[in-house]
């Protein structure tokens, strides 16, 4: 055994020392960081790191702190209804371009425009157009509709939907587009045979087409579902977590904690339960999605 | 379906069928608009006067046309007391941009190549560490890396920003080229190997010229991504290194006094005006590259 | 029950004609087959009589009845795919039954034409599993269950058969002869495979270029090819094909091509020929008979033999003519020898050289 795997490696020999960039970025930059990460989260670190120990006392102060229950409160709000909307959107847009529509090409690059562009331009823009001082309410004032009110980005109760807005504008395309190519590929001799069967079309899609496409579903979830964790750069740029803590997301909690705050052990507490929290929910379907099948058997 | 309903008819169409066209238009015409309407406002905006941006009308044409928001964009917005404008940022983000893309690429290609053709103990488990790494929310990762950079010295460096890219764009980069190979037949690697090839003679004289339209995806997929960046380069590209979309962020979000709002919008064009470009030339790619890098392995 | 009938029936993609001005008139309980090569046409009609296509001129009757703009679904139709067009995320038992629940039939009904449909093709064990975990051959039965719930009077098979394997394709083949004998429905079948069309069929029509060449039972179709195109279409191994000319010498007339001389003389030619025509002559390989010892018997040089297992293919050369013949395994004929052989004239067919057309 030991002597095959000398031979082994010696024969493919190249192959590892090729490799070694990849194992070197795993090993250090993703495993490494993320147990010193983990590790700190269980130190008393402020400015500087510690090596002391205090156990979950990090964790304990994390969770009394309003601004993370805050923080979690929100994301959780802004998930649900943006995975939501852009699902039924994205879908609805791929049916809607599916039926034969003259100027598709151009109805799809309008849809997915958007997420060709970075999340600080998506927050930009609609900072200003849902600005009360000067957006649309301003424009419908000017209008003469005195008492049109639009003032989501300024006002804590609708803070949130107005982030939901503007990354549903950002990602819906990215649905529509998965699900369009899905749609291509469906056999035609199906939708023959649904016509024979005398199915109506929103039956098709509902219970034989949209389930075949299954894959194309869950990949586009999890990329949405990935975006929204890590959303960082849209809360920024649109509300920087404002009014008040009204639009603090946790990645930005984490980003002050670490280099405004200097609280070194509260951040990395925050974010080792993110990262516990992704690991559980994605691990499933990551699995299913990626490594059932694996590559080619050599 | 689209298929069945070409060929040519003489049925008229019921009014039934009629109303169902004209909803479809509808409903993708109001969405449309939608779509449309942050692009529309950004670019009227940015050609109007700042008298003419006050009197708040935010979707009407501009009256006297002017491309002075533009200029000042591009050379002398303020952010806190530089006022050199946005040419700064656009010279990072394209000093950062091209070693990223370059690098990130061939690592994708070369680890893409050593996992689908070659026998290398432990590989799978290490691609799928990589893989599930990039799930994982960046805050996770900054703080160590941070202090990593610093103990090396290059923390703040256009080598850090750039060493970012790589590492974090190497799971997405490698399932691609992965998948795209393992597509290749087989028999053309087993025939070079029996030709006497070895690892990079295969490499580069036979995996290479095969990959470009991977490497077409895989660009465009880089340049946008690094583009649009916002945390990597805020944390890692040092004072004199900022990426655009940092410095955007900060005309914007910084000024003091009455905000020049069609400088801004002008700004926010120009940021946007690389990944705008590739989107619209690359077209059908775009869309590939979404699907690829993310479908199954 | 139904007959079905297509008159003047024109169907285009855009600006290319698909088929033209067809007429064809298929009886009640007839199994008929469209054969051609891929781009005749035959799919496309099959699809307008389905209703999946619609056509740009003329009128499709079943029994007496316009059904050139009735929605598919109210055509009494069964319809089976070369795809087999599974709902693939429904289980065997739900692809059964998914167009009744849609139409409102009642649960009891349901239960009983399923259960019947999948008795039938021997199906019923495979009731909750999902198509991906079906062979071939069992999901085009399912496919075809599918048609046969829906309690119709014509069914509509598409090249159901091209994506099975040989050994599958003779066993299913043989299923859907049975279901005919049993339900003595109307039957419209589309193939490029001959052997099916041959097998299947109680009349063939050969299709080209969206226009019927030849419409007959198998044995006409094969025996008298009503050009060369079908004459060529059919029959494995092919046709041999011989340009010359018919010359009259008295009451005698032979064919001429080069040092090549064949009596004719006892060909029914369907018309009056003038002499030194110029015609191509069809030979089927097994109507070049080995000559044992008659009279008539012409030598030929052969060049090379291919076994076939029950006979053999040899490959010789008649006075500069080449032409294939099938032997017995007892005949002894062996490359690089002479072999006599006499030709069965009666079954040989003539065609215009310019037309094409039998003679």
């Amino acid at each position: 055994m030991g002597a095959d795997l000398t031979r082994h490696v010696k024969r493919n020999i190249v192959a590892y020392i090729a490799l070694l960039p990849m194992a070197a970025v795993v090993i250090f930059a993703y495993l490494g960081t993320m147990a010193w990460s983990v590790r700190l989260s269980f130190s008393s670190s402020k400015l500087l790191p510690r090596n002391d120990f205090v156990g979950f006392a990090q964790y304990v102060t994390l969770f009394d702190t309003s601004r993370w229950q805050t923080s979690l409160g929100n994301l959780a709000i802004i998930a649900f209804f943006f995975l939501l909307i852009c699902f039924v959107l994205g879908c609805l847009l791929a049916i809607f371009i599916d039926q034969n529509v003259r100027a598709e090409s151009l109805f799809r690059t309008v849809f997915l425009y958007p997420y060709a562009m970075s999340f600080v331009v998506a927050g930009l823009i609609w900072q200003w157009i849902l600005n009360p001082d000067l957006g649309i309410q301003h424009t419908m004032h000017g209008l003469g509709f005195s008492g049109f009110v639009l003032d989501w980005v300024v006002n804590p109760q609708m803070v949130l939907y107005a982030i939901i807005l503007a990354t549903v504008w950002h990602g819906s395309g990215l649905v529509m587009a998965l699900i369009l190519a899905g749609l291509r590929g469906v056999d035609t001799e199906i939708w023959k045979a649904t016509r024979i069967d005398g199915i109506p079309a929103w039956r098709v899609y509902v219970s034989i087409v949209l389930p075949m496409l299954r894959p194309m579903i869950i990949t586009s979830l999890v990329l949405l579902s990935i975006s929204i964790v890590k959303m960082y750069d849209v809360v920024v740029a649109m509300t920087n977590g404002g009014p008040g803590t009204a639009s603090e997301v946790p990645a930005k909690f984490i980003m002050d904690n670490l280099f405004e705050r200097a609280n070194i052990g509260l951040a990395t507490a925050a974010s080792t339960v993110m990262l516990v929290t992704v690991l559980l929910v994605m691990a499933p379907v990551i699995y299913s999605q990626y490594f059932r099948k694996s590559g080619r058997a050599s | 379906m689209s298929q069945a309903k070409s060929a040519t008819t003489k049925r008229p169409l019921t009014y039934h069928e009629v109303w169902g066209r004209v909803g479809i238009y509808a409903f993708l015409g109001v969405l449309a608009l939608f779509f449309l309407l942050p692009l529309y406002v950004m670019l009227v905006t940015s050609f109007k006067s700042m008298d003419e941006v006050r009197l708040g009308l935010i979707f009407s044409l501009p009256q006297q046309f002017s491309i002075d928001a533009w200029v000042k964009a591009w050379t002398s917005a303020c952010t806190g007391l530089e006022c050199t404008g946005l040419q700064v940022g656009f010279g990072n983000s394209v000093k950062i941009l091209v070693p990223s893309v370059v690098l990130s690429i061939l690592l994708g290609a070369l680890n893409g190549y050593a996992l689908s053709f070659w026998k290398v103990r432990g590989a799978n488990v290490l691609f799928a560490c990589l893989l599930l790494g990039s799930f994982v929310p960046y805050q996770v990762f900054i703080y160590p890396l941070v202090r990593f950079y610093a103990k090396t010295g290059i923390y703040g460096s256009l080598p850090a920003i750039v060493i970012t890219h790589i590492i974090f764009g190497m799971p997405v980069m490698t399932l691609l080229f992965r998948n795209y190979y393992s597509g290749l037949p087989l028999e053309l690697f087993k025939a070079a190997r029996i030709d006497g090839a070895g690892f990079w003679k295969i490499f580069f004289s036979i995996i290479l010229p095969m990959s470009v339209p991977i490497a077409i995806v895989a660009v465009i997929m880089q340049v946008t991504a690094i583009w649009n960046d916002f945390l990597l380069g805020l944390v890692f590209a040092g004072r004199d290194n900022l990426p655009m979309t940092v410095q955007l962020n900060n005309i914007v979000n910084t000024t003091t006094g009455e905000r020049a709002y069609n400088v801004n919008m002008a700004a926010t064009v120009l940021t946007s005006l690389v990944p705008l470009t590739v989107y619209l030339v690359s077209g059908r790619w775009f869309v590939r590259g979404i699907a690829s890098g993310a479908v199954k392995g | 029950m139904s007959s079905v009938s297509l008159q003047n029936i024109d169907i285009s993609y855009g600006n290319v004609p698909i088929v033209k001005k067809l007429d064809l008139t298929i009886k009640d309980g007839e199994f008929l087959v469209l054969l051609g090569p891929s781009g005749c046409g035959k799919s496309t009609l099959l699809n307008a009589i389905g209703g999946l296509t619609d056509v740009s001129g003329g009128s499709i009757f079943f029994n007496d009845k316009d059904v050139t703009w009735t929605d598919p679904k109210d055509r009494g139709i069964g319809m089976v795919f070369q795809s087999y067009a599974l709902y693939p995320t429904m289980s065997v038992e739900r692809n059964l039954s998914f167009g009744l629940r849609i139409a409102g039939i009642d649960r009891a009904t349901i239960e009983k034409k399923v259960k019947w449909a999948s008795e039938l093709l021997q199906i019923d064990h495979l009731l909750d599993r999902k198509p991906s975990a079906l062979s071939g051959g069992q999901r085009q039965r399912v496919a075809i269950g599918r048609a046969l719930v829906r309690d119709a009077d014509i069914f509509l098979f598409d090249e159901p058969l091209s994506n099975l394997d040989a050994k599958l394709r003779a066993e299913l083949r043989l299923e859907i002869k049975k279901l005919h004998k049993t339900l003595k429905s109307t039957m419209i079948y589309v193939t490029h495979d001959q052997i099916e069309a041959l097998t299947l069929a109680d009349r063939i029509a050969v299709m080209k270029d969206g226009i019927i060449q030849q419409l007959d039972t198998p044995l006409n179709v094969y025996n008298k090819p009503a050009n060369e195109f079908v004459g060529s279409f059919l029959g494995s191994p092919a046709m041999n094909k011989v340009e010359g000319r018919l010359v009259s010498e008295g009451e005698s007339r032979f064919f001429i091509a080069g040092d090549f001389r064949l009596d004719v003389s006892r060909y029914p030619f369907a018309q009056n020929i003038e002499s030194s025509r110029k015609v191509v002559l069809g030979l089927r390989p097994e109507h070049i008979l080995p000559a044992n010892g008659s009279a008539a018997a012409i030598e030929g040089q052969v060049s090379l033999v291919e076994p076939m297992g029950s006979n053999i293919l040899a490959w010789s050369t008649f006075d500069g003519v080449s032409l294939s013949h099938l032997v017995g395994q007892d005949d002894s004929c062996e490359a690089d020898r002479t072999f006599p052989v006499t030709i069965d004239v009666q079954k040989a067919s003539f065609f215009d050289a310019e037309t094409g057309w039998r003679l």
